[in-house]
């Protein structure tokens, strides 16, 4: 007992400067958009959990941290409406190249209406043919012919696509469905575009 | 002049060596070489001394008073020493934000006469920046960390640097802490890298090719943040010149180059 009345407030100290230490990056957030809506606030500045947690833990989250994640974003996936996880591979090689769309701000906006893509170029190689491709993510050039697109293969794909959390807690990869950036739809696009043999992904 | 009109010819060689197969950072190192007399910052930098030494603003005071931490009106090496903490301000400044301290307060303007357009090519702010800038050619990044606002400024930016939100979940560790990584063809500096960190921090401000404009450091840093989809940050907000601190003192030691050239 005695020790606990010594260590007590060593800890409450310890606690509060963890707190202080965070509130001063929220207050400077808070702060630093002045220009912000209310909507703007809320769906491109506050935290979610999962974003709360991988920022604490700087992306590498402890074990049982990252089979929370995992568990809880397992559960945010959603299907098309249709059940068709493998939709046309034109649609998704077009979405893979578009980067635009959700710029806000007075600078360079977008239009509201402005088409989101996956912008998965970005980050992947995919068809050979497109040679301006990033590394930030792995290669995807033939991952249909490895995989191949079976049932258990095409499922995998569509719920890393939506969200890739569910798989690598804390993964740079945006989470496309959970966030509502692309449509389960045009996930199922991607998807044939990784998978389907006839896509250059596979074919060149 | 000539010089620019060889910058500009030099641009037409370089863009057609980019459809080779060569690749882009190579034109772009070709470019930056044929250039290294002739950098269109140069322009900037020029016109940012004769702002600096005219009489402007409705006191029509020059800005030769302004102190950017070294002492009133020393300029040689002020960037290199920046973001820093100010007394009379009471708060950690960057460059632009110090500069607007003294736009207003030693020349009188009002502070949205001083900040419009700022993010304009050739803005009074970019071309005042550039000469201050250039004025530290030479000198190492020696960002201090002494005041204790300075000491939270740094670990606030440290923190927001890691900080993850919005619709694509992006923070600026997501593209910036690993080496020898690119999007589509534009390699990205590792700020957990210090000789990373160093390479980057000290060509800022930089001749930006495909905007033919001079971008300053926190230019730079709000169009980051409007590529990960973030609301605009204010010009001088505390984040942005947080995240300076943390870049600095990540690219500590690094010798500034003077304005760079970039894509």
């Amino acid at each position: 007992m005695k020790s606990l009345s010594r260590a007590l407030p060593l800890l409450l100290c310890l606690l509060a400067n963890g707190v202080a230490a965070a509130d001063a990056l929220e207050v400077t957030v808070r702060r630093s958009f002045p220009g912000a809506s209310d909507e703007e606030r809320r769906t491109r500045l506050d935290q979610d959990e999962v974003q709360a947690l991988c920022s604490k833990h700087r992306n590498r989250p402890p074990a049982d941290v990252a089979a929370r994640i995992v568990e809880s974003q397992l559960q945010t996936i959603r299907y098309p409406e249709d059940g068709k996880l493998l939709g046309d591979w034109r649609a998704g090689e077009k979405l893979a190249s578009i980067g635009t769309g959700g710029h806000i701000g007075r600078i360079q906006p977008d239009p509201a209406d402005r088409k989101k893509g996956g912008n998965c170029y970005a980050c992947h190689t995919l068809a050979k043919k497109e040679v301006a491709a990033g590394n930030l993510g792995p290669s995807l050039t033939g991952i249909g012919t490895v995989r191949g697109n079976g049932p258990e293969a095409v499922r995998y794909t569509y719920q890393k696509i939506f969200n890739a959390q569910a798989f690598f807690p804390c993964s740079s990869m945006p989470r496309f469905g959970h966030s509502g950036w692309l449509t389960p739809q045009e996930i199922a696009d991607a998807v044939a575009f990784l998978l389907d043999p006839e896509s250059p992904v596979n074919k060149d | 002049m000539r010089r620019i009109v060889a910058a500009a010819l030099g641009l037409g060689v370089a863009c057609g060596a980019l459809g080779g197969d060569q690749s882009a950072s190579e034109a772009i190192a070709q470019y930056r070489q044929m250039l290294e007399d002739g950098n269109p910052a140069e322009l900037m930098e020029l016109r940012g001394e004769e702002l600096w030494t005219t009489p402007r603003g409705p006191r029509n005071v020059t800005l030769e008073q302004c102190d950017l931490g070294l002492g009133p009106g020393v300029v040689e090496g002020a960037y290199a020493r920046l973001p820093r903490y100010f007394a009379d301000t009471d708060r950690v400044q960057d460059v632009e934000s110090r500069l607007l301290t003294c736009m207003t307060t030693l020349q009188g303007f009002a502070y949205e006469d001083a900040t419009r357009a700022w993010y304009k090519a050739g803005s009074d702010l970019e071309a005042l920046v550039t000469f201050i800038a250039t004025r530290s050619k030479g000198q190492p990044i020696d960002t201090p960390v002494k005041h204790a606002k300075e000491v939270e400024a740094l670990a606030v930016g440290a923190d927001f640097f890691y900080r993850r939100s919005g619709p694509l979940d992006f923070a600026c560790a997501t593209c910036h802490s690993q080496d020898d990584r690119r999007i589509r063809l534009q390699e990205l500096p590792n700020f957990e890298n210090p000789a990373s960190a160093r390479t980057s921090m000290t060509v800022w401000p930089a001749y930006r090719v495909s905007q033919s404009a001079v971008w300053t450091m926190e230019r730079r840093l709000i169009d980051c943040i409007r590529q990960m989809r973030y609301p605009e940050p204010e010009l001088g907000s505390d984040a942005i010149i947080a995240l300076q601190v943390y870049l600095q003192h990540q690219a500590r030691g690094g010798v500034m180059q003077g304005p760079g050239i970039k894509r």
